[in-house]
């Protein structure tokens, strides 16, 4: 046991160190001043505005910012839908897989776009080499710089004075040319040398120690897998994801991926921090997730060793199914409780096989939506409820409240409470949709309160854009198909086009200065409001339905 | 006195409030407040199910639950009605006095050609000119062309004695309503019927006009969408429960909800926000809106002005001080000689003090001398006497300029006398006759007691002072450490204020500032939170967004402290209501789902007797709330000047701890209470 704590806490730990190196990285990647990096990557970047049509220097406000998001992601997932459905056609499918039909196509191309990486498709037997990279591999790395991109937008929103939010395209190449493809290129040659697969040829039948044949899937594995991690997307090559042998094979690669998915997230609020000229802020508001991360960490932790009645019954100590023996408790439960609070959504062990309360963690993990969080995303869910506790409780203080120095007024509310609502109504409502209609009960494999909790499961994924799956669920029916297909759209595109305006908004207004009858929100008293905010407000919210679902069923144990 | 209303509640208000909020249950006013209008839908439908149990679906439960859970959520919108009914009926209350002052007068109207024609009050339009006489109401309000008179406010000001009002300069507008004591007016009238400041006065104070402010938009937004929320929660709850076999029942359902949303803040709010504006009407200041005080909240920069805000005002001559060469004797002659004809207060001590000293002056010898007024530009007075001869008194440095333009020397002393009479506090006059100065007088000026220590408080709030006078860099010093302000602005003219507003507000600050002359108005204005004096011009009353009935500046002080307590109230019963619904989703989810999942019966953790006695005394709870909080609402929340963190501590502790924790006890009292009654 000891020796498995030291492991998480030496990866965490490491996670830990890499935030401020990162972060000042961030911050000089996405600075419009000149920096060094420019001799490095400016010629390459300009080459692509010049193809692009994009004039660097031209600043966007916030609608534009917002139509530039939308209609470049819009583009890229017909582009994505027309690879899928087409396949059977296009080259680089040696082992000549068919068509993908149109409602999994669909459920794919907006689950690759908003990078979510649900998968409802199984990518050994459904997808040609030309899909995995054009399809999966290639959104992996857009999506995931298309939400690092609104983030940002939004940090020099609140911190900046005028509605100039930056030039998307230039943020989105930027982060792709300076972040994105060196770390990726540099994981998966590491990965190779621990022995993931990249190829183009097809599979290969290899005849097993009893004489038998066994046809072994192969193609270009670790180049997905390095940037599947570093943008929080996982989706994984093969259906098991981060747990199958070709994806996951040794605990250093494990260590790489658990590191991979906390380092942007992690390192964005701390960029954050930097940016707003406030450090403190940043910090405290990584206060306050990483107390959620901890206590979560620690629930799934101790409850995957401690395992079930029944399995004590039986002798065994804690709870191994569903897991890997490579990897064992301590880094399945690490990776659980890390895929779904930065939102990756790749697993190295079975979701569905945890213990009650250990699959409670990682659904109310994506509930929250903020714990770190993916790709920038999960940042502005956090700063969502950090407006939100500035405006309860800085009414307290007898001043009308202001977050940086800004008003947050009606239009601020409005905005905000669009995208607190959303979260739930997306989760809850097609949750109970499912319920209504026999058919897509039939796709439940469990019955009574873990079938509540599969269900629950994919549309709290597909709303958080974290994709990972409970498994159990068989999603593949056009309703599942088509509703998480919306449901992920929808809980991307939205919370955006909200926070974005604010982001607008907050922009042009002025400055109020601060003094000692101002609400600091710089300080740890800060961070346990937040914290007590996002509990109560966010985990209130789905309180009955956890109750019905994992709670019910750890209580019946 | 007709504003100030100490007894805050009547009988016959109470009984009022009662019958106004079985009105308010009309759909059509309810719907203004989302979260109450919830409540009342939810009403509606158990009223139906009190009538036809199974009109949704088969019953599981009594029509005796059904029952009470109509009358909880009946009497939890009631008690949010009656809050708002309270309030709005004091308001009412001050408006009827106010009312009872208006009464039609007849007018004299001054024709074109002279003559006065008798009209109705009513028929006065603006540009009117009316003769007022002694005894008479003046009949609308308007400006002093002709004339001075005593008049008396009490209507408005509840000040018993009668101030002067004369033509020209800043005492020259009258308000309609108040009464010509002695003497006549002419007075062209300012506004049409209808607009004048009572009927502004009233609808304010009547909530008529009141429209919600800014703050309290964006709360109901937050409340609505909490609301929202909720409703979504508890309606797709039902297909959920129903694939494990549990059939909700609808009444249960709907008492859920109630607890949930925030029914407390949603029910008071509007409450919060009348009394916040009746508090400061019963200080005797006007609002203008109640946007107005939410701003006086955020003031970070006060401007006040010395003279009559800070200190006394009536500055008083202490020592008459010869430069070198000139006697005692003379100075003293000279002093008095520049202010036998000046009627100020500063004018009449120099006379006092010198009459004291020995020496008189028979005033009538300058009976056909030309008075030069004081004016904020000159900063000096005296009298041109006909054999030519010129007689100054005022700012030494104005006097210095004026002797030197008339080719006269100044003094070696005279600057080191000035410097130690500022040093010590006091104002330094120079008197001087045609080109030579003789000397100066020692005006002394006294700072407001207790006014240190609330500056002292307004620090410690994060609020900085700064005082606004004509004198001298040293004088203000000497006044500014006295008096224990911020900064100063010394030798100001009203330019000066308004720019010392710009610069402040350039750095993001809300400015606050008090003011009654004509060119206070573009300054009053120009800041954040601008509080005329009554007793000023109406130019100033107009810029203003604030009136001070009783004229007097320090209120400022008091008003800042009631925008603040109108927002930490608002905070405050916000953070209880959300705090609240920990306690009640322990006491209502496992009443719930307990019949078809025993084991919930582990989130039982009040250990209540059954689930309708759980639910009901959630509900019951969250019912009998709001009529406890009724007096927060009214009062507002306690404030202490202290700095915000401290500040929010203390609340998060209240009512963020608070409202966690008293649910759990109170519902498991209740629950105690009414377990026998199953």
């Amino acid at each position: 046991m000891s020796i498995g704590i030291i492991q998480v806490a030496v990866t965490l730990l490491i996670a830990l160190l890499l935030i401020k190196p990162v972060g000042s990285y961030l911050v000089n990647v996405f600075s419009y001043e000149k920096t060094r990096l420019d001799r490095v990557f400016g010629p390459v970047e300009r080459l692509f505005y010049r193809i692009m049509g994009v004039h660097e220097e031209q600043s966007m406000d916030s609608k534009q910012y917002v139509t530039a998001v939308l209609f470049s992601n819009f583009v890229m997932m017909i582009l994505i839908y027309a690879v899928l459905r087409l396949q059977k056609h296009l080259p680089f499918n040696p082992d000549g897989i068919d068509n993908m039909p149109s409602a999994l196509a669909f459920n794919t191309a907006a689950s690759f776009i908003t990078n979510t990486n649900w998968q409802a498709y199984s990518g050994e037997s459904g997808l040609s080499y030309l899909s995995q990279m054009l399809a999966i591999t290639f959104p992996m790395f857009t999506s995931s710089a298309t939400g690092f991109a609104v983030a940002i937008a939004f940090i020099r929103g609140i911190s900046g004075n005028k509605n100039e939010l930056g030039n998307f395209y230039v943020d989105l190449v930027r982060l792709i040319t300076r972040v994105l493809l060196p770390l990726s290129f540099i994981a998966a040659l590491f990965l190779v040398f621990q022995g993931v697969p990249q190829t183009l040829h097809g599979a290969v039948t290899a005849t097993t120690l009893e004489g038998a044949n066994q046809v072994i899937t192969r193609g270009p594995v670790a180049s997905l897998e390095s940037i599947k991690h570093l943008g929080t997307n996982g989706g994984g090559y093969f259906g098991t994801n981060a747990a199958h042998p070709f994806e996951n094979p040794t605990p250093l690669t494990n260590l790489l991926h658990i590191l991979f998915m906390l380092l942007l997230p992690t390192s964005l609020i701390y960029a954050f921090g930097v940016m707003i000229k406030n450090k403190r802020q940043g910090w405290s508001v990584f206060a306050a997730m990483s107390v959620i991360f901890l206590i979560m960490l620690g629930t799934v932790l101790f409850q995957e060793y401690k395992g079930t009645p029944a399995l004590h019954a039986m002798g065994i100590h804690g709870n191994m199914e569903g897991k890997e023996v490579r990897f064992g408790f301590f880094e399945s439960a690490l990776f659980t409780a890390v895929t779904t609070a930065a939102t990756t959504g790749s697993v190295n062990n079975m979701h569905d096989s945890l213990t009650p309360l250990g699959g409670f963690v990682p659904l109310a993990e994506m509930m929250l939506n903020n714990v770190f969080g993916g790709k920038g995303v999960g940042l502005l869910n956090g700063l969502l409820y950090v407006i939100l506790s500035v405006f309860i409780c800085g009414l307290m203080v007898g001043r009308t409240p202001e977050f940086l120095g800004r008003k947050i007024e009606a239009k601020e509310m409005k905005l905000a409470s669009i995208a607190l609502l959303i979260h739930p109504i997306l989760i809850l409502v097609p949750t109970a949709l499912a319920f209504l209609r026999p058919e897509s009960m039939a796709s439940i494999l469990n019955p009574g309160s873990h079938g509540i909790s599969e269900v629950l499961y994919a549309f709290t994924s597909g709303a958080a854009n974290n994709g990972s799956a409970f498994a159990g669920l068989t999603a593949n029916k056009n309703f599942y198909n088509i509703s998480i297909g919306l449901v992920m759209l929808f809980g991307r595109y939205i919370s955006i086009i909200a926070m974005l305006a604010i982001a607008g908004s907050l922009a042009t207004k002025s400055r109020v200065a601060a003094s000692v009858g101002t609400f600091r929100t710089d300080t740890p008293l800060f961070t346990v409001i937040l914290l007590m905010m996002i509990l109560i407000i966010g985990a209130l919210t789905f309180f009955p339905a956890l109750a019905l679902g994992p709670i019910a069923e750890h209580l019946g144990m | 006195m007709a504003i100030k209303q100490k007894k805050t509640l009547s009988k016959e208000m109470i009984t009022q409030a009662v019958i106004d909020s079985f009105k308010k249950l009309n759909p059509v006013m309810m719907i203004k407040n989302p979260v109450m209008f919830i409540v009342e839908i939810g009403t509606f439908i158990t009223f139906v199910l009190c009538v036809v149990p199974d009109a949704f679906g088969p019953s599981t439960v009594s029509r005796g639950y059904n029952v009470t859970v109509f009358l909880t959520l009946l009497f939890t919108v009631l008690f949010a009605n009656f809050a708002e009914a309270l309030a709005e009926g004091r308001g009412k209350a001050q408006a009827n006095t106010l009312r009872k002052t208006k009464s039609d007068t007849i007018a004299k109207l001054l024709q074109k050609d002279g003559s006065i024609k008798e009209v109705s009050s009513t028929q006065l339009r603006k540009g009117d000119i009316v003769r007022v006489d002694a005894g008479k109401l003046i009949p609308s309000d308007g400006e002093i062309i002709e004339g001075l008179a005593s008049v008396d406010e009490s209507a408005i000001t509840g000040e018993s004695a009668p101030v002067i009002k004369e033509a020209g300069g800043d005492f020259s507008s009258v308000t309609g309503g108040t009464r010509v004591v002695s003497d006549y007016i002419i007075v062209k009238v300012t506004t049409d019927p209808g607009e004048s400041f009572l009927d502004r006065m009233i609808s304010l104070v009547e909530g008529a006009t009141r429209q919600k402010t800014p703050n309290e938009i964006a709360l109901t937004t937050l409340l609505t969408v909490l609301t929202l929320i909720f409703l979504f929660v508890i309606i797709t709850i039902v297909p959920l429960a129903n694939y494990l076999h549990i059939k909700l029942d609808t009444a249960t359902l709907i008492a859920l909800l109630v607890c949930l949303i925030p029914t407390t803040i949603g029910g008071l709010l509007s409450a919060i926000g009348i009394t916040g504006m009746n508090r400061v009407t019963q200080f005797n200041v006007l609002a203008m809106s109640g946007k107005a005080v939410e701003a006086a909240g955020d003031i970070d920069t006060m401007i006040l002005d010395k003279t009559g805000t800070i200190t006394f005002g009536n500055r008083m001559a202490a020592e008459f001080i010869p430069v070198d060469g000139v006697s005692q004797k003379d100075i003293t002659l000279a002093a008095l000689q520049s202010s036998v004809k000046d009627e100020t207060p500063e004018g009449r001590s120099v006379v006092e003090l010198a009459n004291k000293l020995g020496v008189t002056w028979p005033e009538n010898e300058y009976a056909d001398a030309e008075i030069i007024e004081f004016t904020a530009e000159s900063r000096m007075s005296g009298l041109n006497v006909s054999n030519g001869t010129k007689i100054r008194k005022g700012a030494v440095d104005a006097i210095k300029a004026f002797v030197i333009t008339a080719n006269g020397s100044i003094p070696n002393d005279l600057e080191e006398k000035a410097n130690q009479i500022a040093k010590a506090g006091g104002t330094p006059l120079a008197v001087s006759i045609n080109n030579r100065i003789y000397g100066l007088i020692y005006l002394k000026d006294t700072v407001k007691p207790g006014l240190k220590e609330r500056f002292a408080e307004l620090r410690a709030m994060g609020i900085k002072t700064v005082m606004c006078t004509g004198d001298n860099p040293l004088t203000a010093a000497t006044i500014a450490q006295e008096a224990g302000v911020d900064e100063f602005i010394a030798e100001a003219k009203p330019e000066d204020k308004i720019e010392a507003i710009k610069r402040e507000q350039a750095q993001g600050k809300l400015v606050a500032m008090t003011g009654d002359g004509t060119n206070d108005a573009p300054a009053l204005a120009q800041a954040d939170v601008g509080l005329a004096m009554n007793s000023g011009t109406m130019a100033a009353k107009e810029a203003a967004n604030m009136i001070d009935l009783d004229s007097d500046p320090t209120k400022l002080l008091s008003v800042i402290a009631i925008g603040k307590q109108l927002l930490i109230t608002r905070g405050s019963l916000t953070t209880f209501s959300i705090a609240n619904d920990i306690a009640k989703y322990f006491a209502i989810i496992p009443a719930l789902f307990i019949v078809a999942l025993p084991q919930l019966q582990a989130l039982n953790i009040m250990r209540l007797t059954s689930p309708q006695s759980a639910i009901l005394s959630a509900l019951i709870f969250n019912a009998i709330i709001i009529p406890l909080l009724i007096p927060v609402a009214m009062k507002g929340a306690k404030y202490k000047a202290m700095d915000a963190n401290r500040l929010l501590r203390r609340n998060l502790l209240v009512y963020g701890l608070g409202g966690m924790v008293a649910p759990f006890i109170g519902i498991k009292v209740i629950d105690m209470m009414i377990a026998g009654l199953m």
